[in-house]
């Protein structure tokens, strides 16, 4: 059986995503893997007092992705007959996603366009697109 | 104010008078501190089997994350801890301190300071391994580490509990003091002192308000630490990086348009470190000046950032050890060497009145060669490195604070407001009190972290050298390549 990665966050996009992926479950059965990936990076800089109470700082982030992320996504998936399996941590998302990918053995990735325009894509970049170019395996872009 | 100043200037030539107790050598004064703190250095390198130069590779992949576990992605990394701890090291020590090394020791203390700042590492990393060892994780999630702690834990452990809490209370006291001086007055001094010097010196509109702009300073430093808003110290902390790189490219600029004097620059460096050409005292004139000013930069031995360096999140405190070991390398082979290769190349240390402007305003001259508007670039720099000292050293004292007074709410505001009065007097005292009284603070902290250094040696080697010996037959592996 094919084992297929969403990426999702909180937005209309990554619900999208998964109401994609829930249609082709429907033609095909595959294992879905749920993904949120915080943006975090190893490499910025902090005062002492975020450092100090940034263990505490990490695990309220992991509490909240499970609650507003995940939670509403897996009872979308859980709806349609899917047992996703459920992966949250802190990094880049595009990154975190095919490090997640590579992990799982994913056969595919499955994401939502957040469709940034003008200087904030250009600012930002966007994970769909860093994804198309370097995830290992087909990605789908859902609009 | 006047009276302030002048009853300040007097306890500081006591004090001084005192911690740094000189013993005549060769004609010069020795002060017996400064040899204590290079004596640790030398035993810790050759006890950490030179581990600051061969470790040094691996720091490097340590920060860049490629031992970074899985659990500890989204904690605090090894680059955000030593960013932290530089932020608070780098300050008018790297700029304002090496020109004073200079104008004393000559080209010759650039040699020595690069030496100390070697030798630093080894301490640096014996001090921050021991303040991730013995750190304490409170129930909120958060944690406290730094000399206080280890003194006190870590030295219990040995079964010297008793000499332990002794040194710990006597560092704690001495932190407050060391945050009031180095980490306040100097920066508001110095930063005071470029304001001034670039808006036309005493004439121009400035001259005679130092006092007014140290009061700005304490409103500053009030305004973040007594009214948290956070979202000042948050803005300096991510400024301060990008200010470093332009100081040092700046400095890069002034050598690069003096290309032809750096072979005569590097002649004078070497001649003045081993005949004392240039520098008052000679060789050990030389020496002494520059050990002095590097032990102040980079702070090795004092334990102060070991505080910075303990919030990071790992099961190896060897790890944040070999990590630490970069910080005297940044701070003191990397910028204070900029500094002083930008002044001995311009020259600036000759002129007859180096002796007295001192300080920052003779690194400023030194820009001020290369292109007229740099102090002004300078200007800026001081100003951010002063106040991102100032804010981690009220830190460190708080910690102090907190640690003597058992988190007593009251103790800390009573400190903070003590804390930014010393900003607004620091800034209207005139330098070489200042720069005195911040020695003196500063040093006291390496004398009782020091004593319990020695004491823990064991343990320092059993966990740098463990590590390092797991890296070696792979027990330790790299985390980097297994998910790709």
């Amino acid at each position: 059986m094919a084992t297929v990665v969403i990426g999702v966050d909180d937005s209309p996009a990554s619900r999208r995503a998964v109401e994609f992926a829930i249609e082709r479950y429907k033609v095909e059965s595959f294992a879905l893997v749920l993904v949120h990936i915080i943006n975090w990076s190893p490499f910025s800089f902090n005062t002492p007092e975020e450092n100090e109470h940034r263990h505490a700082r990490r695990e309220a982030e992991l509490e909240a992705a499970f609650e507003q992320v995940i939670t509403p996504m897996k009872l979308l998936a859980e709806g349609a007959g899917m047992a996703p399996t459920i992966v949250v941590r802190h990094g880049n998302p595009a990154d975190g996603l095919i490090g997640v990918s590579r992990e799982q053995q994913a056969d595919h990735i499955i994401v939502g366009r957040a469709g940034e325009r003008g200087l904030r894509e250009h600012v930002f970049g966007s994970v769909a697109s860093r994804l198309v170019q370097h995830a290992p395996v087909p990605v789908t872009v859902v609009p | 104010m006047d009276a302030f100043v002048r009853g300040f200037e007097k306890a500081s030539e006591w004090i001084t008078a005192v911690v740094f107790y000189s013993v005549p050598v060769a004609d010069v004064q020795f002060p017996l501190i400064v040899g204590w703190l290079v004596v640790a250095g030398l035993f810790f390198t050759i006890w950490l089997k030179f581990m600051n130069l061969r470790g040094f590779k691996l720091a490097i992949d340590l920060v860049r994350g490629k031992y970074t576990g899985p659990d500890e992605v989204g904690e605090v990394s090894h680059f955000q801890a030593l960013a932290t701890a530089v932020s608070g090291t780098v300050g008018l020590g790297n700029i304002a301190g090496v020109a004073v090394a200079i104008t004393i020791g000559g080209p010759g203390a650039t040699f020595w300071m690069i030496i100390c700042g070697l030798l630093g590492m080894s301490t640096k990393m014996a001090e921050c391994m021991l303040g991730v060892k013995y750190r304490r994780e409170h129930a909120d999630g958060s944690v406290s580490g730094g000399p206080m702690f280890y003194l006190t834990d870590g030295m219990k452990a040995l079964g010297l509990g008793g000499l332990g809490r002794v040194l710990a209370v006597f560092f704690a006291i001495c932190m407050i003091g060391a945050s009031l001086g180095g980490g306040n007055m100097f920066q508001s001094n110095q930063a005071a002192a470029q304001i001034i010097g670039v808006t036309g010196g005493a004439e121009g509109p400035l001259g005679g308000y130092s006092w007014a702009i140290g009061v700005a300073f304490a409103v500053l430093v009030g305004v973040v630490i007594i009214g948290g808003i956070k979202s000042i110290a948050k803005v300096t902390e991510k400024v301060v990086p990008f200010m470093g790189v332009l100081y040092v490219s700046s400095c890069l600029l002034v050598i690069f348009f003096n290309v032809p004097a750096i072979p005569s620059a590097i002649g004078e460096i070497f001649a003045g470190a081993f005949t004392g050409a240039g520098a008052a005292g000679g060789v050990i004139g030389a020496l002494i000046t520059g050990f002095q000013r590097a032990a102040f930069s980079n702070e090795a031995g004092l334990g102060s950032s070991a505080t910075a360096h303990s919030a990071v999140k790992t099961k190896e405190p060897a790890t944040e050890g070999y990590v630490a070991s970069l910080e005297p390398f940044i701070d003191t082979v990397v910028v204070c060497t900029m500094t002083a290769l930008t002044i001995v190349v311009t020259g600036a240390w000759k002129d007859p009145s180096a002796t007295e402007v001192g300080g920052v305003v003779l690194t400023s001259r030194a820009f001020e060669t290369v292109l007229p508007w740099f102090p002004v670039v300078l200007s800026v720099a001081v100003v951010l490195f002063a106040f991102s000292t100032m804010l981690s050293w009220s830190y460190y004292g708080m910690k102090a604070t907190a640690y003597l007074f058992g988190d007593s709410h009251t103790a800390e505001n009573v400190y903070k407001v003590v804390f930014c009065v010393f900003t607004a007097i620091g800034a209207a005292a005139a330098l070489e009190p200042v720069i005195n009284f911040s020695d003196s603070m500063i040093f006291l902290l390496g004398l009782a972290n020091i004593i319990g250094l020695y004491c823990m040696a064991k343990v320092i080697r059993r966990e740098i050298l463990g590590y390092h010996a797991r890296i070696k037959s792979g027990e330790v592996r790299r985390l980097d390549k297994a998910s790709h």
